[in-house]
Formats: structure tokens, sequence, C-alpha cells
């Protein structure tokens, strides 16, 4: 009864938080665009009786899905979301795993501090952090006037509203998530496996990658998965930061539903979002079930 | 072959594999090792023995490449090997934690530096299964460290080391994750493939009856300084130092002021007490200041004051330490001294001669106790 009430908490988080939403706004994409409120036909009338059910699901097809097939948009959104995202996962990770690395080497009683300096970014809002990059990346800000005043270019850089400043912005915010696992995966790595390997001939370079990189492979997925699956919804990034060309699914989606106002194409959007998103999500969890498989007890 | 005993280091013709010349390591203020100078043979097994902190963990991480020394050299086979990294040293290491890849299969584990070397497959798999019959690990080569035995991890950790047949080979504390039984039968595991392989072992140990068992020598070390250095009978017979007679086994220590008589010296320890008397070559100086070494294994307990023994002394039993074998008999002398003897418990324990608060006398011959300085 007590292991019952335990396992009941999470699932019941689950459900309230997840499936219920997940469920309504399913629902939604199955249905039509409606001058209405809410903006969709039909809602569920549950004084209609049995009668009134069956007519409900009749209403819901698969129109919407069939609809963002005819469009390239949608497709060439979603295929340039994951490219964007895929990108961002490596470029964090070639920023992220020195950093952790360098944070796993340091003595003892400077990794507090240095675990505080990469969390501290999260006390401040996240719009406004990137809202800074804007006063940083535009034609008259910091980074040019800094590149002008050295002499690096003669005239300033194009940044602001392009892809790249997309890929700074994805990478400035998701690194911490990148940073975390593979710290918390290289520290607990034992130096005697180290010595070791050079003792039985390695050089330092090859034991980096016989054995740090094989130890913290673990860290390394949960960091890219960490990246990864914000990052292909991500919004308020390439709204901010991305120009008129910078095509992204969560940007698709807002127009959908606040430009639009057709709620129901925005919902198959986010369904078929999801669905993409399911697979990393189980691939991830298979990771960490084969890890903790081969870590035994 | 057979007949000759085993001792290079009285050889002068011999060239010692290992040379350390007045090496010192200082790690800031700390000095781990204090201007040492020692050689070590080919197919010794030596083992460095002391406390924590002695310095002997600093020694063998030197003689692999881990340290390098403050000051003084370190010659391995005649080479000076200052500016030599751990992968280019011919010798190999066996770590305390066994430190074996957890990714790695065992198999995988002990062909690592092999591979490293650049040798053919078929080489490869020829020295490693060697390497787990030695070990008689041939059914593990499959499995991943963790799904194996404590005891298992230990050979697959000393197969490693091994594998690539080093001229030197360095053990960490080897047996120190082990429980006695596994650790004993392992000491004699470790001394016979020492002798198969005819390699140079050296061993990192606090475990005297460790370092006593395995060892061809011993090195007691203190404070980053080797005490002395002998064969285990010899440091246990003859210790050099008071040090060293209270480190190595139990021992009893009386100290006293000494005078020469005849081929040894005549001590006086307390007011009143007799003289004891103890043959020696040492040559104490005109000081006379000393300490008596007694292992309580060569003192006698008895009721009545032996007749014919030179030293005899009466105390009264404050304490009995019953070890089954043999009990320590802990007795107080007239002066508070304590002195322990040893009886073998050769009648049942209900029988016993002697019991608490009893008073008894011990005695010793005159070659029984070992002289040392004061």
């Amino acid at each position: 009864m007590r292991r019952f009430a335990l396992i009941a908490v999470p699932y019941l988080w689950l459900l309230v938080l997840f499936l219920v939403p997940f469920i309504i706004v399913l629902k939604i994409s199955l249905s039509d665009i409606a001058l209405a409120i809410p903006p969709y036909t039909p809602t569920l009338d549950l004084s209609a009786g049995w009668e009134g059910l069956r007519a409900f699901f009749a209403a819901l097809d698969l129109e919407n899905f069939w609809f963002l097939t005819t469009d390239d948009l949608y497709w060439k959104a979603y295929l340039s979301s994951l490219q964007i995202a895929a990108l961002s996962t490596l470029l964090a990770l070639l920023v992220g795993y020195p950093i952790a690395y360098g944070m796993a080497q340091a003595p003892d009683e400077w990794r507090p501090t240095l675990m505080m300096l990469v969390i501290l970014p999260f006390w401040t809002s996240f719009l406004i952090r990137v809202y800074s990059w804007m006063g940083i990346l535009s034609k008259e800000g910091f980074l040019n006037q800094f590149l002008l005043w050295t002499g690096l270019v003669s005239e300033p850089l194009e940044i602001l509203n392009t892809n790249t400043a997309v890929y700074i912005g994805i990478v400035y915010t998701y690194l911490p998530f990148m940073i975390l696992p593979i710290y918390a995966a290289l520290e607990k790595l034992d130096s005697a496996l180290l010595e070791a390997a050079e003792d039985l001939g390695c050089s330092r370079i090859t034991a980096f990658w016989l054995i740090t990189v094989p130890l913290s492979k673990s860290g390394i997925i949960a960091g890219c998965f960490l990246v990864f699956i914000p990052a292909l919804g991500e919004f308020v990034i390439p709204a901010l930061l991305g120009g008129s060309d910078t095509l992204m699914i969560g940007k698709v989606l807002w127009e959908e539903f606040f430009s639009n106002r057709d709620w129901p194409v925005a919902s198959a959007v986010a369904v078929i979002l999801l669905m993409i998103l399911i697979v990393p999500i189980i691939l991830f969890q298979r990771n960490e079930q084969k890890q903790r498989e081969a870590e035994g007890p | 072959m057979s007949d000759t005993v085993f001792t290079p280091w009285d050889d002068p013709g011999q060239e010692p594999l290992i040379q350390f010349k007045n090496v010192t390591k200082r790690f800031g203020d700390f000095t781990a090792i204090d201007n040492l100078t020692q050689d070590i043979y080919a197919k010794e097994f030596f083992a460095l023995l002391g406390p924590s902190g002695c310095g002997k963990t600093t020694m063998m991480r030197m003689l692999g490449g881990f340290e390098t020394p403050t000051e003084g050299q370190i010659l391995i086979a005649g080479q000076d090997m200052s500016n030599v990294p751990p992968n280019k040293r011919a010798v190999n290491m066996m770590f305390q934690s066994y430190a074996l890849f957890p990714h790695l299969s065992i198999f995988e584990n002990i062909a690592f530096g092999l591979k490293r070397e650049g040798k053919s497959k078929p080489e490869i798999e020829e020295r490693v299964s060697e390497m787990l019959r030695l070990t008689r690990l041939e059914k593990f080569a499959r499995r991943k460290p963790h799904q194996i035995s404590g005891g298992q991890r230990q050979r697959v950790a000393l197969a490693r080391s091994l594998a690539k047949a080093p001229k030197l080979l360095l053990l960490d504390e080897p047996l120190g994750a082990l429980d006695k039984k596994l650790r004993q039968d392992t000491q004699f595991e470790l001394m016979d493939i020492q002798e198969k392989t005819g390699t140079t072992f050296v061993i990192v140990t606090h475990d005297q009856e460790e370092a006593m068992t395995v060892a061809s020598r011993v090195a007691v070390m203190d404070e980053g300084r080797i005490v002395q250095v002998a064969t285990p009978a010899d440091i246990y017979e003859k210790p050099n130092s008071v040090y060293v007679a209270d480190f190595i086994g139990d021992v009893n220590i009386i100290e006293g002021h000494a005078t020469r008589a005849g081929d040894g010296y005549d001590i006086t320890f307390a007011l009143g007490a007799p003289k004891l008397h103890a043959k020696t070559s040492t040559d104490l100086g005109p000081e006379g200041k000393c300490a008596l070494a007694i292992r309580p294994e060569k003192v006698s307990i008895s009721a009545k004051k032996p007749a014919k023994a030179v030293n005899a002394v009466e105390g009264e039993i404050i304490d009995i330490a019953y070890l089954g074998n043999i009990s320590t008999y802990h007795v107080q002398l007239a002066g508070g001294q304590m002195v322990k003897g040893q009886a073998a418990n050769t009648q049942r324990l209900e029988r016993r001669q002697f019991t608490w608060e009893d008073r008894v006398w011990l005695s010793w011959t005159d070659t029984a106790a070992v002289v040392l300085e004061g």
C-alpha cells in the first residue's frame, strides 16, 4: 500500500501535468477552425447525452495533419529546427566538454565556486539574458564596437537577426545543461585509471581518448539530449535573435496560434513536434537504462 | 642454483637494477623522501614497509614515473630516469585500487598495454591467454570488472601489469582490500608468480606480516628515511634500532644503563633490580645509555627462580592474553617495568599453571636480547 502511494505521486504528476494537457491538445488538433470562443469545433456538450458524444467524435478528423503535408513551410521548418538543434548541441558539446573537464580537474576548494558560476545565469530572467545578447550582437553593439576598435574588421558584422545569432543564443542558454552532466561523470573518474593507462604505455592524449571519453559517455549523451530536446522546440531565441529567414518550428507554432488564431493547425504542429521529440527521449532513457546495467550494483 | 642462497646485495660484483642516489622529494614544505640512497637488485622481492606517511608510496611513485625527485637521481638498469615519462618505462605498476578499466572486459584490460605496443592480434591473444592461465582467470575473460569478486579483480590487476613483461613490477598495497584468509593465499601466489616470471617486484605495504612473508629484503621506513634494510629474519632478530624492533612484531623494550662486561654488557635498568647481561658485538660508546629489545617468545616464565638462567627477574602477572596456541603474560616488575613473556598452551585451559596476580619469574639467555642505542 505504502509502495503504491509512493509510485502514485509521480504517476499522478504525469497524468495531471502531461497526459491531460496532451489529450486536450490532441483533441484540438483533430478539430476544425471556427470563428467562436474557443476558436474551434466541436466542443464537448455532455448535456446532449450519448448522441452528443457520438456527434462529437464523428466531427473529429485528421484534416489538419493532412494540411501540414500540403504546405512545404511545415516540413522545412521541422527539418531546419532539427538541423539548428543538432548543430547547436554539437557546438554546446565542443564548448561544454572542456569547461566540465577543467572544473573536474580544478582543486577541490574551487569546485563549488566554479559550479556556482555555471548556475549563476539562471538567477536572471531568461528573457533579459536573451535581450542583452541583442545589445551585444547588434550592428552598434559591444561586439562590433570592440572588433572595430581592434581593427579586426573595417565594417560592422551582420550577426543579429541571422542564424549565427540563434546558434550563439542557444549554445549560451543551454550550456549549463551540457556542462553539469559531463562534469558529474568526469568528477567520478578515478585518476588512478589515467595513471594506469599511462603506466601501460599510453600518452596523455591517448589516455584521454581511451579512458576519459568512454567513461564520460553517459554524461555526454545526457548533456546532448538535455540541450537538443529544448532547442528543437525553441521559440524565444529564434524570435528575438533570428532573422526573418530563420525557420524554426517553435516560431511557426507561435504564429499559427497567435497571428492566425488557427488553434487546430497549431495543435497539429505541436503534436508532430512531440512525436519527433519522443524518439530522442526514448533513446535517452534506453541509454540511462543501459548505463545502470553496465555499471552494476 | 637451488643450493645457493639468493643474496645479490652481498655480492659487490652484482650490478643493481634500481639505484636511488641521494633522492629527496618535497611537496611544498613537507619532505616526503629525505636524501635516500638505496640499491635494489634484479629478481628481488623488495618490500617497503612503514606507517602511513613514511614516504614508501612516494618512493614507489617515483619509480613508476608519477613523481619526479626534487633532488638526486633514480637509475633503472643504469639509465637515468629523470626525464622518462611513465609510458616510456619498462616498469609496470599494480595500483592499490587495482584501477581496472570499468568499460573494458577482463581480456581487454589485460590486452590494453600490449595493444599500445602495437603487437599483432594473434600475439596479443596468445600473451593474454598466457596471463589468464597464470592467474587462473580463463573463465572470466569476457566479464567486466564489476562482475567478478575482489580477489579476482586483484588477479586481473596483477595479470594486466605483468602482461608487458616489465623489468620491474611495482605493487602498491596490493592485498589491502582482501580479507585475511584470501590475503595469505594470495601472498604465496604472488611469490610463486614472481619466481616463475623472474620479474623484480617492489611492494609497498604497511602490513609487517605481509612484508615478512613475501619479501627477500625488507626496508623499514620512517619519515622519509630507510631505517634498516635486511632480510626478514635479520629485521626480526637483529633490528638496528628501537624503532625497527618496535615496528616489527611484539617486543619488550627495557631502557637502562650499560657497562662493559666480558663479551657484552651488564645493564642496570631500575634501582634494586638485578643486573641483566647481554652478549653483543655492538659498541655503545662512552655514553652507555641503552635499550634492550627482547621478543616475548624468548622470555620463559616459571614459578620458581630458574637455577641456571643468566637473566631472571621477578614480577606479578597483570594481564594474560590468550591466543589459543600461546598465551602472552604481561608481568610487572618491582620497579613498574612491564615485561611480556610467552608460553605455549601445552595443557588445557583449566589446568593452566599461572593466573592473575601470581608472582612469577621471567628468564632469558644472554643472547636473547638485542642491545640497542637508547
